[in-house]
């Protein structure tokens, strides 16, 4: 029996439609029904920002502490190890004895750059 | 019927593989839908009420004895649910930022469904040519990792686009959190792989399959941990569900949100839960294999029993997602961004390089 060549990506595609028309048919389902049935009343109290009753001040876009944003950078490196790795992993039994030397060297760079941002009281959150 | 046996091999396999993304993608559609009501019955039956069982269609009283039962176990109730968000009114706030807010919860929803592709649901229906999986891809856990990373932008675009400060601090936080765990979660895999040996799932699962003593959940029972604890704080369920902490938040990224666009959010966070319970089935408890074992099924028969075999599993793992949401309280901030880079994230490279000694000594 002869096995048909497809790519997988191809099925992957057709998936990715269906995940798209998952969200997109029920929202424009809703959309219509709201303009032939149920059109919207705006109005004062219904548009004003919804703050547990309390009239909204200021502009919502507020400072947020600067935590959030040194995360962010942590987890930018420390993704890409993860993605490195993953290949080491799968090839680790048929590595050179060199090969998983410098994968170890790599992991402890990294180990060592999270052992810094640990002391440096980063990774507290206070 | 007997007219597929005439048509050529590669017009069979097509045929054969768009009715199999739309089984599976049906299949998901209603486990989403179940999943909420199996959510509200456990959680009824945990605090001791009785939960959903008023929603009756007007052809529930003309089944004798099945139709109040199903009546009372709440059968109908994400139909009505369902129909109950299309009817709402569809109302977008004065002050948001109109594209994003309605692109937020269409993006929320698409990657869950996106992950099930790579997942193996079964052996084979009898042609081993065509396994039981979307797409067999030989990377597929890069492929998954990367589309679960995607998640985060619909739940930050949402807290964006609200223009109000609940959302915004909701959406921060959820980034945050999410992009702290998923280092977590991708560190403990790395061990599983390191023993298995392939990036592909369905290798991943014959691996696992001679037995219940091949799972890797006995293997690397840390790296389960962590992963485990990772998935609840991915799809944002209790004890981590801290973008949405209604004591501290109102609703977190979605308190602008109402009718359809709520419900997006609401069933990508179902979706997300079924694909989390799918990945960990995959990779930790054999996927579709039994756990006395048996290779790829011979007919159709024991193709369908895989495939029941891994739902059943999934439910179980299901199971354990509702069953800790109603069981513990949440998280203070801190200690859940604490538990993400100072416990397991160097516990998972402990795990990482425990596996690489192990495995050196046992192959010398």
């Amino acid at each position: 029996m002869n096995t048909p060549e497809l790519h997988p990506y191809v099925f992957l595609t057709v998936l990715l439609f269906m995940a798209l028309a998952f969200p997109l048919v029920p929202l424009a389902l809703a959309r219509l029904w709201a303009i032939r049935f149920a059109p919207p009343r705006p109005g004062p109290a219904k548009n004003a920002t919804y703050e547990c009753g309390i009239e909204t001040r200021g502009d919502p876009l507020q400072q947020f502490r600067a935590g959030y944003y040194l995360y962010g950078i942590l987890f930018l490196i420390f993704d890409v190890e993860v993605v490195f790795l993953l290949p080491f992993a799968v090839a680790f039994l048929h590595l050179p004895v060199g090969a998983v030397v410098a994968m170890l060297v790599f992991v402890l760079l990294l180990a060592e750059g999270l052992a810094w941002a640990w002391l440096k009281g980063l990774l507290e959150w206070k | 019927m007997d007219a597929i046996y005439y048509l050529d091999p590669t017009t069979q396999f097509v045929l054969f593989s768009i009715v199999k993304i739309v089984v599976a993608f049906v299949i998901t559609l209603t486990f989403v839908a179940y999943a909420v009501l199996a959510e509200r019955k456990i959680s009824a039956w945990i605090q001791d009420r009785v939960g959903p069982n008023r929603a009756t269609p007007f052809f529930a009283q003309y089944l004798p004895v099945i139709g109040p039962a199903l009546v009372r176990l709440g059968i109908f109730q994400p139909m009505a649910d369902g129909l109950k968000f299309l009817l709402k009114e569809d109302f977008t706030p004065a002050y948001v930022r109109k594209v994003y807010f309605w692109l937020a919860p269409a993006l929320t929803a698409i990657p869950a469904f996106m992950t099930i592709a790579v997942i193996p649901f079964g052996s084979t229906l009898g042609n081993p040519n065509n396994p039981m999986v979307i797409a067999d891809l030989n990377v597929g856990i890069l492929y998954s990792f990367g589309i679960v990373s995607l998640g985060v932008y619909g739940i930050v675009l949402a807290g964006y686009a609200s223009n109000s400060k609940y959302p915004f601090l909701g959406g921060i936080r959820s980034s945050a959190q999410m992009i702290s765990y998923e280092i977590a979660m991708g560190m403990s895999v790395v061990a599983v792989f390191m023993v298995i040996g392939d990036l592909n799932l369905s290798k991943v699962v014959e691996y696992q399959g001679a037995n219940i003593l091949h799972w890797m959940a006995w293997k690397q029972p840390l790296a389960f941990f962590i992963f485990l604890v990772s998935a609840f704080a991915e799809t944002n369920r209790l004890p981590f569900d801290l973008p949405e902490s209604e004591s501290e938040l109102v609703g977190g990224y979605h308190t602008e949100y109402s009718s359809m666009k709520f419900a997006l959010f609401f069933l990508g966070e179902y979706a997300n839960m079924i694909a989390a319970s799918a990945m960990m089935v995959t990779l930790f408890f054999g996927g579709w294999a039994y756990p006395w074992g048996g290779g790829a099924a011979q007919g159709f028969l024991g193709g369908v029993g895989h495939i029941v075999c891994f739902l059943v599993k999934m439910l179980v793992l299901m199971g354990v997602f509702i069953w800790v949401r109603w069981m513990f309280p949440r998280f203070r901030y801190d200690q859940l961004m604490d538990l993400g880079w100072r416990r397991f994230i160097p516990l998972a490279l402990v795990n990482i390089l425990v596996t690489a000694l192990v495995l050196a000594a046992l192959n010398d």
